[in-house]
């Protein structure tokens, strides 16, 4: 074949770009493709490819999409993890003159990778995933307002995760840092596929993402059970509105900021570029506007649930509830005047950096706000140190710390002498693993039972908890140090010995961490197999407060027989102190949405466009694309989405939660 | 996406009632809905309002190309409101006020991404260009 037919068939894919010469990964690779067959042929051998394709994939229930996410996150946790071990390893093995054992080539992908990745892919489906789960019970509903619109965002979410974890053997992934900054990541400097991996994965993923917020938005405001008003709603669910509040406003930026480049990399504009009237720095701006509040986006779900665990491990309504709300406001709206404080040193001078730092240090009064609110809920508390709890207070203990540094960080001239230093990667790790990771354990040690109907183990948890907390400090608090030193981040070799042992100290917090992972790893397995002793019947295992818990556990598909009327802002505490008795007959067939597989597919041939792209292979582009439009028309004509759960059934489940409940009293 | 995709949790009974129906529309609170006589009335004026800016463009009968732009931008403005009253149908009453809120938000959003934007570009230009600034704003901006 002629050299012209095969680019045209491949674009610029060719052999070498299957990365053969790098042992690590091809080791990676070894093990991924053997751990993957094994999968597969075990999926195969039990015979669950249907069972997940018709109970899962397909799956419009919001608890299911709900529980994906979190899977998702987690196994891209172990992926992003994976990343900062290579780098912890490396940083302490590069000195005395030692290059350490990855080059600047890899080692550069590795940290880009392991920010996106932690981002984007950890991060975000474990907030969506949560609010997906928790939200619409806890507002009455029987499911989202698009149900199939979820299914579809879960399913571009996982393209994008996939995206990212193809540029891990075929091709190389971007080595620009986590948010591309251009001009390195223009045509000139990175005239890879690393970059268009970054965009497409991205952009794929954000649809998922906006769509997200768009559903969730709607169903909050539109299908609160009858008595809700919008102060009568759980504060998590509060949280979750004002967070896809932020999702909705800020990720239009992204995706307007990622299309520019993607016009500068594919058909030769200007916008980033160094010559032809771009300017780099328009970018570096609009990048963040997203950025700030992405980190919103991150932490708001996380405050919510510590909100619900710490009134319902202390037995006591949450401590100023109207003014977390209006923190939660003020919040959503200031977190659009900070962005430059990602950028002082970039010279907007004086009037512009004192401006922003003001409103920075601001923003810090609604978060200390809530944090008391906290602390004075606790108060004369009847607190139970059950997991969720434990991680609340440890948050507590971190976060603090990481929002003073944040404080410190804000003060533009002291900026100039942190800024790009370790000692911001301390911060943000700081608040990022102490704030929204350490709030998402504890939101799955509290809606665990309410997902699976059974605790997690507390022994494996305990020991989790201990590792995550004070690997996290090991791992950490050299940074801090060595950022006050002035060490730079990012850096692959060093010169002055007299660092070695901090980098040495992080790389036993990082093996620490990696016990924490494993031991969680182990709770999950622990708790499966002793599920029947953790067995939870009566669907309200710790006492909660809030509606979700006033249903089985876990919830039928119709997550509540009727619709529940709100008189409360506890709704189930006080359905509970007035023992109102849950209704067992004159039940009637209920009205659901149907499963569909057209989310699977068009996530599947976006994944083709993107990966056609990435490639230049324009006409699998193009045939992806027209595929992509046809389905997505073709669904619209889909007339049979909904079906009646039959009355019979209805009872049925009913009468074994009646039983339930019975034994559970007994 | 449609209404049938909603579960149907419209009860307004007291206690555990459920209200069944899943077609019971809420009349009250909805989306307003747009009239034949608004529809007119929007495309009479979004034609008003266009027409004007392109004849100014195609005669240049002003020769100051700014103050064409100017004029231009200001009839945009108009149009967008235009559109947002007759065709989207916005007022203070659709959606329980949502949709107004949500505008506000948005015009909120914007008006400082924007206006930020432009703030922090031109101070950096500023200190940071000083050469090209010269440039620049010679180079008829």
């Amino acid at each position: 074949m002629s050299d012209d037919l095969i680019k045209t068939i491949f674009g610029r894919l060719t052999l070498d770009s299957f990365p053969i010469h790098e042992p690590i990964l091809v080791g990676t690779f070894a093990v991924v493709a053997l751990g993957g067959i094994a999968l597969l042929g075990a999926l195969t051998y039990f015979k669950l490819w249907r069972y997940l394709w018709t109970e899962w994939f397909t799956s419009v229930d919001h608890k299911k999409i709900g529980i994906m996410y979190i899977v998702l996150a987690l196994v891209m946790l172990m992926r992003g993890f994976a990343d900062a071990i290579m780098m912890r390893l490396q940083q302490a093995l590069a000195f005395n003159g030692s290059e350490g054992y990855l080059n600047a080539h890899h080692y550069d992908q590795v940290f880009t990778a392991h920010g996106v990745i932690m981002i984007f892919f950890v991060a975000m489906p474990f907030v969506t995933g949560l609010m997906n789960y928790v939200v619409p019970l806890q507002i009455g509903a029987r499911d989202v307002s698009f149900p199939f619109l979820n299914n579809f965002s879960f399913w571009m979410t996982v393209a994008g995760a996939v995206t990212v974890m193809a540029s891990l053997f075929v091709g190389e992934f971007a080595r620009t840092g986590w948010l591309a900054m251009a001009p390195l990541s223009g045509l000139d400097y990175s005239p890879d596929v690393g970059v268009d991996y970054y965009i497409w994965a991205l952009q794929i993923a954000g649809v998922g993402t906006l769509l997200s917020g768009v559903n969730l938005i709607a169903t909050i405001v539109k299908m609160r059970a009858p008595g809700m008003g919008l102060m009568k709603m759980p504060i998590f669910t509060w949280s979750a509105l004002v967070t896809n509040v932020l999702i909705v406003a800020a990720f239009p930026v992204l995706t307007a900021v990622l299309a520019m480049l993607s016009l500068d990399r594919y058909v030769g504009t200007n916008f980033f570029t160094n010559t032809g009237g771009g300017n780099p720095m328009m970018y570096v701006n609009m990048i963040w506007i997203w950025g700030h509040p992405e980190v919103y986006i991150l932490i708001l779900p996380a405050f919510g649930v510590f909100s619900e665990v710490v009134s319902t491990f202390s037995g006591k309504r949450l401590f100023g509830y109207t003014s977390m709300v209006y923190a939660l406001i003020v919040i959503c709206i200031l977190s659009y005047l900070v962005w430059l404080h990602h950028f002082f040193t970039m010279g907007s001078g004086a009037s512009v950096n004192s401006f922003f730092g003001i409103t920075t240090m601001i923003i810090s009064i609604p978060t200390g706000a809530k944090i008391f609110n906290w602390l004075f809920t606790m108060y004369r508390g009847r607190i139970r140190f059950e997991l969720p709890m434990m991680w609340s207070v440890a948050f507590m203990l971190t976060f603090v710390i990481g929002g003073m540094t944040g404080v410190m960080l804000a003060v533009p001239p002291a900026d100039f002498q942190f800024h790009n230093s370790l000692f911001l990667v301390a911060h943000f790790h700081n608040v990022i693993i102490g704030g929204v990771l350490f709030g998402m354990f504890a939101g799955v040690n509290y809606w665990w039972p309410k997902a699976f109907g059974f605790k997690l183990d507390k022994f494996w948890g305990t020991i989790s908890f201990w590792c995550w907390v004070v690997g996290f400090w090991v791992a950490f608090t050299p940074l801090y140090i060595l950022g006050l030193m002035g060490v730079t981040r990012r850096l692959r070799v060093f010169d002055d010995p007299s660092l070695h042992i901090w980098f040495i100290i992080a790389g036993v917090g990082a093996a620490i961490i990696a016990a924490g992972i494993g031991a969680m790893l182990m709770q999950f397995y622990v708790s499966i197999r002793d599920r029947e002793k953790l067995r939870d019947t009566t669907g309200d295992p710790w006492n909660g407060r809030t509606l979700e818990w006033a249903t089985s556990s876990p919830p039928p598909a119709y997550n509540f027989a009727f619709t529940p009327v709100i008189h409360d802002l506890d709704a189930w505490h006080h359905m509970k102190s007035k023992k109102a008795a849950r209704p067992t007959e004159g039940f009637r067939a209920i009205h659901m949405p149907k499963n569909t597989g057209a989310g699977v597919i068009l996530a599947g041939l976006s994944l083709v466009f993107g990966l056609a792209m990435i490639w230049y292979i324009w006409w699998l582009a193009a045939v992806a694309f027209v595929a992509l439009l046809a389905t997505a028309i073709g669904h619209t004509f889909n007339y049979d989405r909904d079906f009646h759960i039959p009355v019979e059934d209805v009872i049925a489940s009913e009468d074994i939660r009646t039983r339930q409940l019975q034994t559970a009293e007994v | 996406m449609s209404a049938h995709d909603n579960p149907p949790v419209h009860s307004h009974e007291h206690g555990h009632e459920h209200g069944h129906g899943h077609h019971a529309h809420d009349d009250h609170g909805g989306a307003a809905h747009g009239t034949r006589k608004g529809y007119w009335t929007g495309f009479i004026l979004s034609v008003l309002l266009t027409a004007p800016a392109f004849a100014l463009v195609m005669t240049g009968v002003i020769a100051d190309a700014r103050i064409t732009a100017g004029i231009v931008t200001a009839l945009a403005a108009v149009q967008i409101i235009v559109h947002m009253v007759y065709f989207l149908h916005m007022n203070s009453k659709s959606e329980n006020g949502w949709t107004l809120l949500a505008l506000i938000f948005t015009v909120i959003i914007v008006v400082i991404a924007i206006a930020g934007s432009l703030w922090v570009m031109y101070n950096m230009n500023v200190n940071m260009m000083p050469g090209m600034h010269a440039e620049m704003t010679s180079g008829g901006m």
